[in-house]
C-alpha cells in the first residue's frame, strides 16, 4: 500500500523536528515526564496544518444527559488539548508519540554513537503475555462483558427465570468470564545498569536534576541496544545502600562522602546477582566529587581491581556543585593515566553539559 | 498505476449482501449500484486515512492520519467497521476480522448510506466519479512531485490545506458572480473620474425645487459617488471563497494553480459530508436498525447486534452522538407525521391531554422521513424538526466556555439556548465565517480577509500560524481582522513578523 509512503515522509518529518529540537530536549529533561512504558510522548511544534478555527471564548456546545446548570461538562484542557491558547505563533502544538527505541535511534545518530556488541548468550528467559484466551476466575477489571451476558442469559433461560416480557439479565458469580493470558518465553542477551549517585550534603536539587536526566537518556540508548535492561540504583553518602528509583532520585541525605562504600556496595551486587561472564555491566556513577580525601586510595583501588574489569563501562560524571572541591575526579584521572577504555570520565557544569557527557560516556561503544 | 483491486467478496458474504440490497430495495432505498470490498485491518486504516480513496494524491498528513488510527486499532481503543465512498458506483469497505453479524449490520448500514449519497439534494453537485477524479489528482501532484521535488510540492500543499475550509459551501447552488468570459475585451474605461450625474424628471422651471428637489439631488449625487467607489472595490463584495479568489488572484506558478485547484475541488467533495453528518448517519442508523431487527437477525445473532447497536449510539455528556441524535430526529419525525402531530390545528392546540394522546393516525411518516432525506441538511434538519418535546425527553442541555474556571459547565436547559447553540455549531459547519475583503488592501496588493464575528473568538495561536500560510500564497502581507477580548483586532503577517492591533473601543 501506498500510505507506507506517506507514513515514512511523516516519520521522517517527525524525526528532522525531533532532530532539530534534540539538545533543547536533552537539557530541560522535559520528556521525561511524558514517559509511558515504551513510548514518549513528544511535543511537536508546527507539524499540524494550521486552520481558522474557533477558541474557547465564547464557544460551547449542545450535549445530552444529568446535570444541573453549572455542572462542567468538561475541562477547558480536554476540550482543545493543548489548554492556554497562547498569542505566540506555534503555540498549538501536536503531540507525537515516538517509541524509546526510535527515540534512542534519533538520539544515537545525532551524537553519531556506536552499536554495542553484546558479549554473553542469549540466557535468560523473559516471559512475554498476551491476552488470547478466556477463563473462569480473575480480575473484575479484565471481565468479558458480552461472554458474561451471554452465559447469565443461558443460565436464565435453562432455569427458566428468564422473562421475555422483562429481560433482566444478572450475572452470578458462576457466570463470569475473564481475559486470560497465555505466555510465551522470549530469549534474550543481558544487561544491567548500576547507577551511583552522591547524595552527600553538597549535591543540591538541581545537581539531581542533572543525573536524573543524564540516566534517562543513558536508559533510553542502553534499551534499545539490549532487549531487556535491569537497573539498579546505589546511593551514598558516607555509608552506601542499594535502593529503589524513587528514592534514588528523591532522597537528600546530608553525611560526608565516602566513594568507597558505593563501590563495595557495587561490586557485591555484581558478585552475587550478575555474574560478569554472563552480563554486560555497565556503571554510572555521579557526584560532585567532594570525596574524603582519605578514602580516595581505597576508592582507586577497588576500581582498578575490580569495578573496571568486571563492567563493560564504566562512567564518571562529575556535576560542577557550588559547595564540593571536585577533586575526585583529578585523583580518577591521575591514577587512570593512560587512557584506559572502559573507564569514561567527563565534567558536567550544568545543564548544558548533559549532551557532551552522553558524546562521551556513550561514544565508546563498549 | 492507480488502481487497486480486491477480490471478489466470499460466496457467505455475497449471499448476505444479495439479501440485504433487496431488503433495503423492498423499504423503497434508492443507491447506487454498490461494490463491497473485504478488507484487512490494516487496509482499511490505510484507506480511512486517505478519506476512503486508496489511490489519493500522496502527503504526509495522511501517513499520520495511518498512524494515529493503526495505534488507536493496536491499543484496542478504537476501531472502523465500516467506510462508505460517495461515488457511482458506491464503494464499502467491509472490514475481514468482523464477525458475520457484524458485517450484516455494517451492510444495512451502508445501503442507507449509499440511498442518502443518492438522493439527498446537498450531494446533488459532487462529482459521482469521484474515485476517478482522485485518481486523476493523485497522478498530477506525483507528477508535479516528479518535476519540481517532493519536499516543495507537499509544503505548497500544506499551505493550501490551510485554507481549505474557505470555501462557500452554497456556492455550488446558487449564482454569486456572473460567469467571466476570456473573451469579454468589452473592459469599463479606465478612467472613470467623471462623476455620474442623478437623474431628473423634467419640469418647468418654477416647479424645478419640488419635482426636483436640490437636497434629493444631493443625497443622490452622494449615494452614486460611493457606490462607484464601491465599485472600483477590488473585490466588489466580500468573496467567501477564499481558495477561489486565491486561484484567480494570488501570483502562483501553473503547477501551483493547479495543486490549489485539486485542493479546492476535494474540498467541495466533502463539503457535504460535514454538511449531513447528522441527517447520514441517523438515515443510515435507522435502516440498519429497522432491516436487522424485522428481517435481518438469527436468533443467535441478537446479542452481538445490541452490543455493537448500543456501542454505535452510546453518548456522552461533552459531546453529541450524531448517529443518536440522527436516528432519534428521524423517529420522531416518523412518529409525529404516523399521529398526525403537525400543522395548525396541532400547532394551536393548547389542551395538555388532546395533545398527548393526540392521534389522526395520518401514517404519513415514512412518506415524511424519505422527503426530510431528500431537502434537508443537519441546519435545516434541526432548524425544522427539534422541537421542544424532543429537546426534554433526550435531556438535552446547552454548555459553554467559563473563562475563570477554564471548563465548560452546563448554562442552561431551555429550550431556545439549545436549539440556538446547536444550530450555531452547524452553521458553516462548526467553522469561523470568513472572507475576502480587499485584494489591494491600502492600494499595496495586500490581502485582507474579515471574520464575520458571531460571538465566538478565533483561536489566536491557529490564526496566526495560518496567516503564514496565506502569506506562502499570496506573495504580500495578509491581514485577517477579527474580535478579540470584546475588541475589534486585526491580525497581520509580513513574511517576516505578526502583529496584533487592537481598537481600543470596545464592541460589547
Amino acid at each position: 500500500m501506498r500510505v507506507e509512503h506517506d507514513l515514512s515522509r511523516f516519520r521522517k518529518i517527525v524525526r528532522g523536528k525531533i532532530r532539530q529540537n534534540l539538545r533543547k530536549y536533552i537539557t530541560h529533561g522535559e520528556m521525561i515526564g511524558r514517559k509511558g512504558r515504551d513510548l514518549v510522548s513528544i511535543p511537536i511544534p508546527q507539524l499540524d496544518v494550521p486552520h481558522f478555527r474557533y477558541g474557547k471564548n465564547g464557544s460551547g456546545g449542545v450535549g445530552q444527559g444529568e446535570g444541573e446548570e453549572g455542572t462542567p461538562v468538561a475541562s477547558g484542557e480536554a476540550e482543545n488539548g493543548q489548554g492556554q491558547a497562547g498569542s505566540d505563533p506555534g503555540a498549538h502544538i501536536l503531540e507525537v508519540e515516538v517509541s524509546l527505541d526510535e527515540l534512542a535511534a534519533i538520539l544515537g545518530d545525532e551524537l553519531e554513537l556506536p552499536r554495542i556488541e553484546p558479549k554473553g548468550k542469549d540466557r535468560i528467559e523473559q516471559k512475554k503475555a498476551r491476552y488470547s484466551s478466556i477463563r473462569r476466575t480473575g480480575p473484575e477489571s479484565l471481565r468479558h462483558f458480552k461472554r458474561t451476558y451471554m452465559e447469565a442469559m443461558r443460565r436464565q433461560i435453562s432455569s427458566n427465570t428468564y422473562v421475555p416480557d422483562r429481560p433482566r439479565v444478572v450475572p452470578i458469580r458462576d457466570d463470569k468470564r475473564y481475559r486470560s493470558w497465555t505466555e510465551t518465553p522470549d530469549p534474550q542477551a543481558n544487561a544491567v545498569v548500576i547507577y551511583l549517585m552522591d547524595v552527600s550534603g553538597s549535591m543540591t536539587d538541581e545537581q539531581k536534576e542533572i543525573v536524573r536526566t543524564a540516566a534517562f537518556w543513558l536508559d533510553a540508548w542502553l534499551s534499545s541496544q539490549y532487549q531487556g535492561v535491569e537497573r539498579r540504583y546505589i546511593i551514598h553518602d558516607a555509608a552506601a545502600k542499594q535502593v529503589d528509583e524513587h528514592t534514588f532520585y528523591h532522597t537528600r541525605e546530608s553525611g560526608g562522602t565516602r566513594i568507597s562504600s558505593a563501590y563495595k556496595v557495587c561490586s557485591d551486587l555484581i558478585a552475587s546477582e550478575f555474574p560478569p561472564s554472563e552480563w554486560n555491566i555497565y556503571c554510572f556513577q555521579f557526584s560532585d566529587g567532594d570525596n574524603w580525601g582519605e578514602d580516595n586510595e581505597k576508592s582507586l583501588e577497588l576500581l582498578r581491581e575490580t569495578l573496571v574489569p568486571q563492567a563493560n563501562l564504566f562512567c564518571y560524571g562529575q556535576v560542577e556543585s557550588p559547595y564540593g572541591s571536585g577533586e575526585y575526579i583529578r585523583s580518577l584521572e591521575s591514577a587512570f593515566q593512560e587512557a584506559h577504555p572502559k573507564l569514561v570520565v567527563a565534567e558536567i557544569e550544568n545543564k548544558d553539559g548533559i549532551y557532551g557527557c552522553l558524546k562521551r560516556f556513550l561514544g565508546t561503544g563498549a | 498505476m492507480a488502481t487497486v483491486t480486491f477480490d471478489p467478496l466470499p460466496a457467505d458474504l455475497a449471499e448476505i449482501q444479495a439479501k440485504m440490497e433487496s431488503h433495503a430495495r423492498d423499504y423503497g432505498l434508492d443507491f447506487f449500484p454498490t461494490v463491497f470490498e473485504l478488507v484487512d485491518a490494516d487496509q482499511l486504516n490505510a484507506i480511512a486515512a486517505y478519506g476512503g480513496f486508496p489511490t489519493r494524491y500522496p502527503h504526509w498528513r495522511f501517513g499520520m492520519e495511518y498512524e494515529q488510527l493503526s495505534k488507536g486499532y493496536a491499543y484496542g481503543l478504537q476501531k472502523i467497521y465500516e467506510l462508505v465512498i460517495n461515488n457511482d458506483p458506491c464503494y464499502a469497505y467491509l472490514m475481514r476480522s468482523n464477525g458475520l453479524v457484524d458485517q450484516k449490520l455494517v451492510m444495512a448500514h451502508v445501503y442507507g448510506h449509499c440511498d442518502f449519497f443518492k438522493n439527498n439534494y446537498w450531494f446533488s453537485q459532487t462529482n459521482r466519479k469521484m474515485m476517478d477524479q482522485m485518481a486523476n489528482h493523485g497522478n498530477r501532484v506525483r507528477r508535479y512531485m516528479d518535476r519540481f521535488g517532493v519536499e516543495e510540492v507537499e509544503t505548497f500543499i500544506d499551505a493550501c490545506l490551510s485554507i481549505e475550509d474557505l470555501i462557500d459551501i452554497h456556492s455550488p447552488f446558487v449564482k454569486r458572480f456572473d460567469e467571466k468570459s476570456r473573451y469579454d475585451f468589452d473592459h469599463p474605461p479606465d478612467h472613470v473620474d467623471e462623476p455620474p450625474q442623478p437623474g431628473r424628471f423634467e419640469s418647468k422651471h418654477y416647479m424645478e425645487p419640488f419635482i426636483n428637489p436640490p437636497h434629493y439631488l444631493a443625497e443622490e449625487a452622494q449615494r452614486l459617488h460611493e457606490a462607484q467607489q464601491s465599485k472600483s472595490h477590488f473585490p466588489n463584495e466580500p468573496v467567501r471563497d477564499v481558495m477561489l479568489f486565491l486561484l484567480e488572484h494570488a501570483p502562483l506558478k501553473p503547477w501551483q494553480l493547479d495543486v490549489l485547484s485539486i485542493i479546492r475541488d476535494e474540498a467541495y467533495y466533502f463539503a457535504p459530508q460535514a454538511q449531513t453528518k447528522i441527517m447520514n448517519e441517523g438515515w443510515a442508523s435507522y435502516w440498519h436498525s429497522t432491516i436487522m431487527t424485522r428481517q435481518g437477525l438469527d436468533a443467535a445473532d441478537v446479542v452481538h447486534y445490541c452490543d455493537h447497536h448500543s456501542g454505535t449510539l452510546a453518548s456522552s455528556p461533552d459531546k453529541l452522538n450524531p448517529y443518536k441524535l440522527g436516528i432519534e430526529l428521524f423517529r420522531d419525525v416518523e412518529d409525529r407525521w404516523n399521529k398526525g402531530r403537525f400543522g395548525k390545528d396541532y400547532d394551536d392546540c393548547d389542551d395538555f391531554a388532546a395533545k398527548r394522546d393526540w392521534n389522526t393516525n395520518a401514517g404519513l411518516g415514512r412518506e415524511k422521513i424519505f422527503e426530510v432525506r431528500k431537502i434537508h441538511n443537519d441546519l435545516t434538519f434541526i432548524d425544522e424538526f427539534l422541537t421542544l418535546d424532543f429537546c426534554r425527553q433526550y435531556k438535552l442541555f446547552q454548555f459553554g466556555y467559563n473563562p475563570s474556571s477554564d471548563a465548560y459547565a452546563i448554562e442552561s436547559r431551555a429550550f431556545p439556548q439549545v436549539k440556538q447553540q446547536l444550530l450555531f455549531n452547524l452553521t458553516n459547519v462548526g467553522r469561523p465565517i470568513i472572507a475576502v475583503r480587499d485584494g489591494n488592501y491600502k492600494n499595496r496588493g495586500e490581502l485582507f480577509l474579515e471574520h464575520q464575528y458571531s460571538g465566538v473568538e478565533l483561536k489566536v495561536s491557529h490564526a496566526l500560524d495560518t496567516l503564514v500560510n496565506v502569506h506562502r500564497l499570496w506573495g504580500r502581507p495578509v491581514h485577517i481582522e477579527t474580535v478579540l477580548d470584546g475588541a475589534s483586532a486585526t491580525l497581520s503577517f509580513d513574511g517576516s513578523e505578526h502583529k496584533t492591533e487592537k481598537s481600543e473601543e470596545s464592541t460589547a
